[in-house]
């Protein structure tokens, strides 16, 4: 009787419904987990698209062929810009009216004269002879050859008007205008005018602070994990160093940078945008990432090593340098790159203590004022130019490069040298 | 110049000092090496230890007294009339003087007195300069004498060396501590002087935020336009809006990753999560700012409705995206904690995977989500550059998403980026909006921190 209801109860209507119900609701689930997992990989897609489509184009830069004669008198006089104007002047003959001719002048860079007067230093026998140079065309030029000024616009809606668009067609049509690997991007420092902007200077600024970090937070931090792994004894002191440790690895980094205004810079004095006081609130900031990590290290390294170490005599000092530091290393070595990757990309510190200056120069020391990758690229993002928007992009694929060339190095490392005892 | 020389001999000294050590320890027993206390490396670091730390105490308490004091004597000896002032142009002195002094020009026409402090500031650091390297490089030579003398077959060198060693591992160790207290001590000492012109009581509960207002010197402290209300609505409409991208999303990645993926597609998909987290924060800015703004823009025209272009919500969904590994990687490991004795009675009571998961798994790793959350939270409010980017710095006090609001980090970054004066409300608004912040993302990351250490061997 039991087992005909029981049956009849399984086979009935209401349960295969709920049956269904509940098959139902497993694969809702199920699909919900994959539609999460599509979502954050979509994200990451749309944004690493976004950033190449928008900045691929800027490693390319527009280039005009000039013939340009150098004139004795001119050159002494350091009139590089009127040398300039009569070559692409003389592109043109049929132009002669003033309007014209300052369409002309606006097609080439503002930075050229100083360009051809490099040039003119470096090897001064080509004064009075014909010289063809290249030299970098105005960012609006090299955009709208990019292509991302729309041609058939209004004409005053549109940023170039129908003559320089067809001096710049004539110069296109007679090879004298091409696109070349911009080198400028990556040996400039910051400037006001696109074309003339590179990344180089905040390349050094960030790794003389990288330098400084680490030079500072490794030492510095492996020593305190040897110490609380190996050495602590187990009271209330070494539990508030824990907890700060941990604590710190939450602060938000804008705090480290007032620490480090008000610090380094209200109270010990240290200059202001220098990769010195950068270096010091990184090595701060970084400090608990690699405790934490050098400390799980070390927690790996099985206690028999230390046991047939101390039991042929070593000293606890000489077990640790000896034995446990060499074997945590690899670990160790992670986590400091780990480190690094996030002291490399890290912004908000660093413009509270002055690193967000705009500096032309290419810094040479660690005093001097410099500013990082990260914050050239805050600094580039604000521009409305159309060509700083692309520098932007491309910095942010160079900054993006370097992340994946540490962060696969740390990887790889882990891989080769992991241990499993 | 001379502190790289200084660097380079104390460099050598030591080096040297670490082969004479073990070359005497050695002659001092004839070659017959057991007679020696300590082996002879251990000699030659107790020479070189005697070698470089004396010169290196002195290094660094010169280096770290030197500014201070060689501007004190130049400010002694300024002309009475400029040196009379009150202590905001002292300061602003004081900065023009350092200014000249490094070659940077001040853009200002300046008094020739000063010209000359800068002189005079140069050469008093020369001096000093020179003097340090001096008395640093003798004193290295006569420390290394010092310990080259000591050394003898019974000299307990491992000991001392291994002494100073473990004094320098408990240095080290307090770093951290350090770092605490002058976190703690810089922001509260900026901070009340900042409480001095305007009242913690109007900076807690007032509602008007405009901390330009205050540069006129006519104004500092008017009331109303140091109330951080609107920058606490503003980061908490932010915060709320990541979170409602991240938690569920970062969630269910968890779970979808542990409980469902087999092993050869969470190889696949765990990094990509960790791409996303390392993903500096102003490329997110950048992407907030250049692309999800003006797409919810249009989306909003479509929609018919106005959005500002530095609206909350571009600025909420990005950071949503940026926290979303940090939610699943923390709930990852709190679902991956709860035993597998759990699920399989789950499963022999027959039921599903999901049933399971919900009624089962979820609860158990409960207070570890929770605690997941909150630091999520945490580090949300303490997000900068997205927010600096793409949100605007407007301060209103509004809860409509499609609104520019401003956040405490912002208004910081804002407030100290550029030109700045030490000692206008406007400057130390930022430090006492940073206690703010420390005392916040401090209390969230302490109750988190307690939640999951008082449940996390609830089941084992």
């Amino acid at each position: 009787m039991s087992v005909a209801a029981s049956k009849s109860h399984y086979q009935s209507e209401e349960f295969a419904r709920r049956l269904r119900g509940r098959y139902a609701a497993e694969r809702n689930f199920k699909i919900a987990g994959v539609a999460a997992l599509a979502l954050a990989s979509m994200m990451l897609v749309v944004l690493l698209t976004s950033i190449v489509s928008k900045g691929y184009t800027a490693f390319w830069q527009s280039q005009i062929r000039l013939e340009v004669t150098l004139d004795k008198a001119q050159v002494e006089e350091r009139n590089f810009t009127a040398i300039l104007r009569q070559a692409i002047y003389a592109q043109f003959p049929q132009i002669t009216d003033r309007t014209g001719k300052r369409t002309l002048n606006e097609l080439l860079s503002s930075g050229a004269p100083y360009e051809l007067e490099a040039l003119v230093k470096q090897n001064p026998a080509i004064v009075g002879t014909t010289q063809t140079i290249w030299v970098r065309s105005d960012d609006e030029i090299d955009q709208f050859v990019k292509g991302y000024f729309p041609r058939n616009a209004p004409e005053a809606e549109r940023r170039l008007n129908d003559a320089k668009i067809a001096a710049i067609d004539t110069l296109v049509a007679q090879g004298s205008l091409v696109q070349s690997f911009n080198t400028t991007l990556f040996s400039a420092g910051d400037s006001r005018e696109a074309e003339q902007a590179g990344i180089w200077g905040a390349i050094v600024g960030s790794m003389l602070t990288l330098l400084v970090t680490m030079a500072l937070s490794v030492p510095i931090g492996v020593a305190a994990a040897v110490y609380l792994e190996e050495f602590a004894p187990k009271n209330k002191w070494t539990d508030l160093i824990e907890v700060n440790i941990n604590n710190l690895a939450a602060v938000p980094s804008i705090i480290f940078g007032l620490l480090g205004l008000a610090v380094f810079l209200g109270f010990f004095g240290l200059p202001r945008s220098a990769p010195v006081v950068g270096g010091l609130v990184m090595a701060l900031m970084t400090l608990p990432v690699i405790i934490i990590s050098a400390r799980v290290a070390l927690k790996s390294v099985p206690p028999s090593i230390r046991e047939a170490a101390l039991g042929i005599g070593a000293s606890p000092l000489q077990t640790v340098t000896h034995h446990v530091l060499p074997l945590a290393m690899p670990g160790i070595l992670t986590g400091t790159i780990i480190g690094m990757a996030r002291a490399l990309g890290e912004t908000a510190p660093l413009l509270m203590i002055g690193m967000v200056a705009f500096i032309v120069d290419i810094p040479h020391g660690m005093t001097d004022s410099a500013t990082v990758l990260p914050v050239q690229i805050y600094m580039w993002a604000d521009s409305p130019e159309r060509a700083f928007t692309e520098r932007t992009s491309a910095a942010i694929m160079v900054l993006l490069g370097f992340l994946i060339v540490m962060n696969g190095l740390a990887v790889f490392l882990r891989k080769k040298f992991e241990r499993r005892w | 110049m001379q502190i790289t020389v200084l660097v380079l001999i104390l460099a050598l000294l030591t080096v040297s000092g670490y082969q004479m050590g073990r070359t005497r320890a050695a002659a001092s027993v004839g070659g017959r090496l057991v007679e020696l206390h300590s082996v002879p490396s251990y000699h030659g670091f107790y020479v070189a230890l005697w070698a470089g730390l004396p010169a290196l105490f002195l290094f660094v308490l010169w280096t770290a007294s030197e500014g201070w004091l060689i501007m004190r004597m130049v400010m002694s000896a300024l002309p009475d009339r400029l040196s009379g002032g009150d202590p905001q142009v002292l300061n602003l002195l004081k900065a023009d003087i350092l200014n000249i002094a490094h070659g940077i020009s001040t853009g200002r026409d300046v008094d020739p007195a000063v010209t000359a402090a800068a002189a005079h500031y140069n050469s008093l650091r020369a001096i000093s300069d020179w003097s340090l390297l001096a008395i640093g490089a003798s004193l290295a030579v006569v420390g290394l004498a010092y310990g080259r003398q000591h050394i003898s077959p019974n000299l307990r060198a491992r000991n001392r060396v291994e002494r100073v060693v473990s004094i320098a591992l408990v240095i080290c160790s307090m770093v951290a501590i350090l770092t605490t207290v002058g976190i703690v001590l810089s922001l509260l000492f900026e901070a009340l002087r900042f409480f001095t012109m305007v009242s913690p009581i109007d900076f807690l509960f007032g509602v008007h935020w405009s901390p330009q207002m205050a540069m006129r010197a006519d104004q500092v402290g008017s009331s109303g336009s140091f109330g951080i209300i609107p920058l606490f609505s503003g980061t908490l409409l932010i915060t709320v809006i990541a979170m409602v991208v991240a938690v569920p999303v970062g969630l269910m990645s968890a779970i979808y990753m542990s409980e469902y993926a087999n092993p050869n597609v969470r190889t696949w998909l765990k990094p990509i999560l960790e791409i996303l987290a390392g993903i500096p924060t102003v490329v997110y800015g950048f992407f907030a700012a250049l692309t999800m703004a003006p797409f919810v823009r249009s989306i909003g025209h479509g929609l018919g409705l106005d959005v500002s272009s530095e609206s909350a919500l571009s600025a909420g969904i990005v950071m949503g995206v940026m926290i979303i590994p940090f939610v699943s990687s923390l709930s990852d490991d709190v679902i991956n904690a709860v035993p597998q004795s759990l699920r399989d009675g789950s499963y022999g009571l027959g039921a599903t995977k999901s049933e399971t998961i919900r009624q089962v798994v979820i609860p158990a790793a409960l207070p570890g989500i929770v605690a997941a959350v909150m630091l999520a939270v945490s580090r949300a409010i303490g997000e900068t550059m997205i927010v600096t980017m793409a949100s605007g710095l407007t301060a209103n006090l509004t809860a409509n998403p499609l609104d520019a609001v401003t956040t405490v980090t912002t208004q910081i970054a804002t407030l100290l980026v550029g030109d700045q004066e030490f000692d206008s409300p406007k400057t130390l608004s930022a430090f006492g909006l940073g206690l703010v912040l420390f005392l916040v993302t401090l209390s969230l990351n302490m109750v988190a921190l307690r939640v999951v250490q008082k449940y996390r061997e609830k089941y084992d």
